[in-house]
């Protein structure tokens, strides 16, 4: 996102939250994020792309909300009005028609992805960074996506169909962040559009906000599993998936969450204005002067092989582990600043993570959408199930903490670098659990020494910043030999 | 809670106003540029800042002449048994593609000369990357404040013609002190020539100046880099070689054989410089060239001279020298052909090496001789 993105994306906020209530609102919100999916998507090198992978985005969201839908008979239109009806309380579960609302949806999206496509005819204005396909390949794509999605919906709540999409959605994703498999991808695509397969590059794919995507249509998938999925329109779910100010950088907010501020009424209040634009002003400020001026001095794989001495080293590190959190909360704040003039608080996502005292307090307050998404749908089930087996208790911590931070690792792309971060924390992690349970019978000790006490919270949080902080050695750098290297460097090495 | 917002609003707007006029009207960055943490928290740069990569290089070109300056070793204090000699040129003696300690000061630097007197010959880089007499000029000027013991002016026939004096970006970003220059000493340039840089009222305000004070603190703040890795410079693997097949071309700028006359080149503006020096002395370096043996080598020296001009101008430069009573160095084919890198009259380190040595040889000479 660029200052001009969040310019407009305030202007748009503003104006939705000033002039529409009720279902205009969700309708401004649903249009505003489909376009916003195709104006932030980079573009590549592969031809249309930049179309079609929005489009691609929008198809999964679709077949996924398809799959999951709980399907309810067509509501009377007094059932239709009520607040029972439209926070799916007390709603039957298998439905013979949808609510009307999803065909308007159907009919708004097609319409502004069509909008979109014909801009190659009138060439008004820059949704995508290069000219869409022609209309004809966006028609039979969209009958395809259409028929396909109308597939879906027959069996939907299967849970062999719920099951494949999740698996879909995981092999795609790995693919995606994996080098070799993308480079692959690239090589493909390249083919069906006539460019040179040999000039494929891994870079070549640029989705936007696919990650954060992947992860909110894994989250339906595995509640719609769980039967926890709440009943959700088609309007609902598609605003819910791409939701505009957090499409590109998160938090990874719950279904549950989001649609019922989506369903409050709202109107917007000067304190609104004021709350969410001040986010929005801190969020530019802490992304565009503090991370992007760190950025300058921050480690990375060129200047790690430069720096003379292990000191520069080290403020060199400081600045990439300020850059990072600065550009990442900074974004967070925007998205939240948005979402308050739209009436959706979004969940916080950074709290103060580098004053935490352990790892374990870090990782509930650093990027804790995702440390909450990996809690439950991988962590808890896989504890879980380890309990059921004959392992000691450590040895299931272990397993569990180690194997969940290595996924969150691998999250950010499948390289011996991410696995390295995800050891580094697991093994952290695993460390201050066994060392917490060691310490708990005389941590009492400490109540009646306040000096004491305060000397280990500041020397608990002084090691728990610079552990991280040297975690980031393995995420900075692109290499994993360069990074150990650094690493011995750091310690004069 | 309305009303709040209006205040918030108006209170905001206000502010900004004022600031905007404010800056405006007091232009606060030669003040800002002087202010450096260059020579205290970080070494002070061997060469003024220059580049159009700053990511690779930790190093980019701005214009703010204060922060350029204070930026650069020679703001430090000047040491007591310092001879403090100061090189003035074009991107040849700046260093393009050589590291600072391959330079023609680094080199000088490197032979630890020391005059009868017993203090230490101490170069400093002031060359800066555009050919234009006029730019050096206005680095002399300001250089001249930094207590020099002597001046080392290196220059080519490129920096000469009446088209190139006010055209390189710092001259033109700098009208005030340029326009003083030229007052000072009478110069025949025109004050209101168009290629000045006029900053309107709107220029002037701190939304117009956002550049300008970002570049003084990038500045700064590429002085972790500068001091971590000691690069101010992106030195690419492989670059273009000087050209040695040349084209079928005889002409100099817009003028045509058979004879150069001295009105044709800014000879007024070495006149300007020796008269800004004072007492100290000037030694006048007319610097190596690569001389071409390719296609069209009877015809030019190189990309950039054609012999019959080059050959007039040298005769020029050896006769106005004279008459001033001047102390030259006629360097002109000084360097072996396969010393030059990608343009006519930048070095390698070893035909770098050999600059400084005639160089260097002269200023201790010099330096004994002014004793």
């Amino acid at each position: 996102m660029t200052l001009t993105h969040i310019l407009i994306f305030a202007a748009v906020a503003l104006l939705c939250g000033a002039l529409f209530k009720g279902r205009g609102r969700g309708w401004l919100m649903l249009a505003a994020s489909v376009l916003a999916l195709y104006w932030l998507q980079p573009s590549t090198p592969l031809r249309n792309l930049d179309f079609w992978l929005p489009t691609a985005s929008l198809a999964l969201t679709v077949i996924v909300w398809a799959a999951t839908t709980a399907s309810v008979p067509t509501p009377s239109p007094a059932l239709l009005s009520s607040a029972l009806f439209r926070t799916g309380e007390g709603v039957p579960n298998r439905p013979t028609t949808e609510p009307p609302n999803n065909l308007l949806t159907i009919v708004v999206v097609l319409a502004v992805v069509l909008a979109i496509a014909l801009n190659r005819y009138l060439a008004l204005c820059c949704i995508t960074p290069t000219r869409p396909p022609d209309a004809i390949r966006v028609v039979v794509a969209l009958v395809l996506i259409s028929a396909l999605t109308f597939s879906v919906s027959r069996l939907s709540g299967n849970y062999r169909l719920l099951f494949t999409l999740v698996a879909a959605i995981i092999v795609l994703f790995i693919a995606l962040k994996s080098d070799p498999w993308a480079q692959a991808l690239s090589a493909g695509l390249r083919t069906l559009t006539g460019q040179a397969a040999d000039q494929a590059s891994a870079l070549d794919v640029r989705w936007l906000g696919f990650s954060y995507l992947a992860f909110r249509l894994i989250h339906a998938l595995r509640e719609r599993m769980n039967g926890k999925l709440p009943e959700l329109s088609l309007q609902e779910f598609v605003t819910f998936v791409v939701f505009f100010p957090a499409i590109t950088a998160g938090p990874i907010d719950r279904v549950e969450r989001f649609v019922k501020d989506l369903r409050a009424p709202f109107t917007l209040s000067a304190s609104e204005v004021i709350g969410g634009g001040w986010r929005i002003v801190w969020g530019v400020f802490k992304k565009f002067v503090v991370a992007d001026t760190l950025a300058m001095i921050a480690l990375n794989g060129i200047n790690a092989a430069q720096v003379k001495s292990s000191l520069w080293l080290w403020v060199l590190l400081y600045a990439y582990a300020f850059r990072i959190y600065f550009d990442f909360s900074g974004y967070t704040d925007i998205a939240i600043g948005l979402g308050r003039l739209l009436g959706v608080k979004l969940p916080e996502n950074f709290d103060r993570p580098y004053l935490r005292q352990n790892l374990t307090a870090f990782w509930n307050s650093w990027h804790i959408t995702l440390a909450q998404w990996f809690r439950a749908y991988y962590f808890n089930p896989a504890t879980r199930a380890l309990r059921s087996r004959p392992l000691s208790p450590a040895l299931i911590i272990f397993l569990t903490q180690f194997s969940t931070m290595i996924l969150i690792g691998l999250w950010h792309g499948v390289t011996w670098n991410f696995v390295a971060w995800g050891a580094w924390h697991g093994l952290g992690l695993f460390v201050h659990n066994r060392w917490t349970d060691f310490t708990k019978p005389r941590a009492t000790m400490l109540d009646t020494r306040p000096v004491l006490k305060r000397a280990a919270a500041w020397g608990g949080a002084l090691l728990t910043f610079h552990y991280v902080v040297l975690g980031w050695v393995w995420f900075a750098l692109p290499e994993i030999g360069l990074a150990g290297r650094v690493m011995r460097r750091l310690f004069g090495a | 809670m309305t009303m709040s917002l209006r205040n918030v609003i108006i209170k905001s707007a206000l502010l900004f106003v004022l600031a905007n006029v404010f800056i405006a009207g007091v232009d606060p960055l030669p003040a800002l540029g002087r202010l450096s943490l260059y020579d205290g928290l970080f070494p002070g740069r061997p060469r003024l800042p220059f580049g159009e990569t700053p990511d690779r290089a930790y190093n980019f070109s701005l214009y703010q002449l204060d922060a350029m300056f204070a930026s650069h070793e020679i703001a430090a204090p000047k040491p007591a048994d310092e001879y403090r000699v100061i090189l003035i040129g074009d991107s040849s003696v700046w260093g393009t593609l050589l590291r600072p300690e391959d330079t023609l000061a680094g080199k000088i630097n490197a032979a630890a000369l020391t005059p009868a007197d017993g203090k230490r010959i101490r170069a400093y880089n002031l060359a800066y990357p555009t050919m234009s007499l006029m730019k050096d000029l206005l680095v002399l000027d300001i250089a001249t404040r930094y207590q020099p013991d002597m001046i080392v002016w290196l220059m080519t026939l490129e920096s000469f013609p009446y088209d190139k004096q006010l055209y390189s970006p710092i001259v033109q970003n700098n009208p005030i002190p340029v326009r003083q220059l030229i007052a000072q000493h009478r110069l025949s340039f025109d004050p209101n020539d168009t290629a000045f840089v006029n900053p309107t009222f709107w220029d002037r305000t701190l939304v117009g100046r956002r550049r300008a004070l970002a570049d003084v603190f990038r500045l700064q703040l590429y002085g972790v880099m500068w001091a971590a890795t000691g690069i101010d410079q992106d030195y690419p693997e492989n670059y273009e070689l000087r050209a040695n097949d040349l084209e079928a071309d005889d002409t100099f700028h817009d003028l045509k054989p058979p004879h150069l006359a001295e009105s044709d080149l800014a000879f007024e503006v070495l006149d300007a410089g020796a008269a800004a020096v004072g007492d100290t002395p000037i030694l006048f370096v007319n610097e190596p060239m690569f001389i071409a043996d390719g296609a069209n080598s009877d015809l030019r020296y190189n990309f950039f001279y054609s012999r019959w001009a080059y050959d007039d101008y040298r005769m020029l430069w050896n006769e106005h020298a004279q008459r001033n009573g001047w102390n030259t160095l006629d360097l002109w084919d000084l360097i072996a052909p396969g010393e030059f890198t990608n343009s006519a009259v930048h070095l390698t380190p070893a035909g770098s090496a050999q600059l400084a040595s005639a160089v260097g040889a002269e200023i201790a000479r010099l330096a004994n001789n002014n004793r």
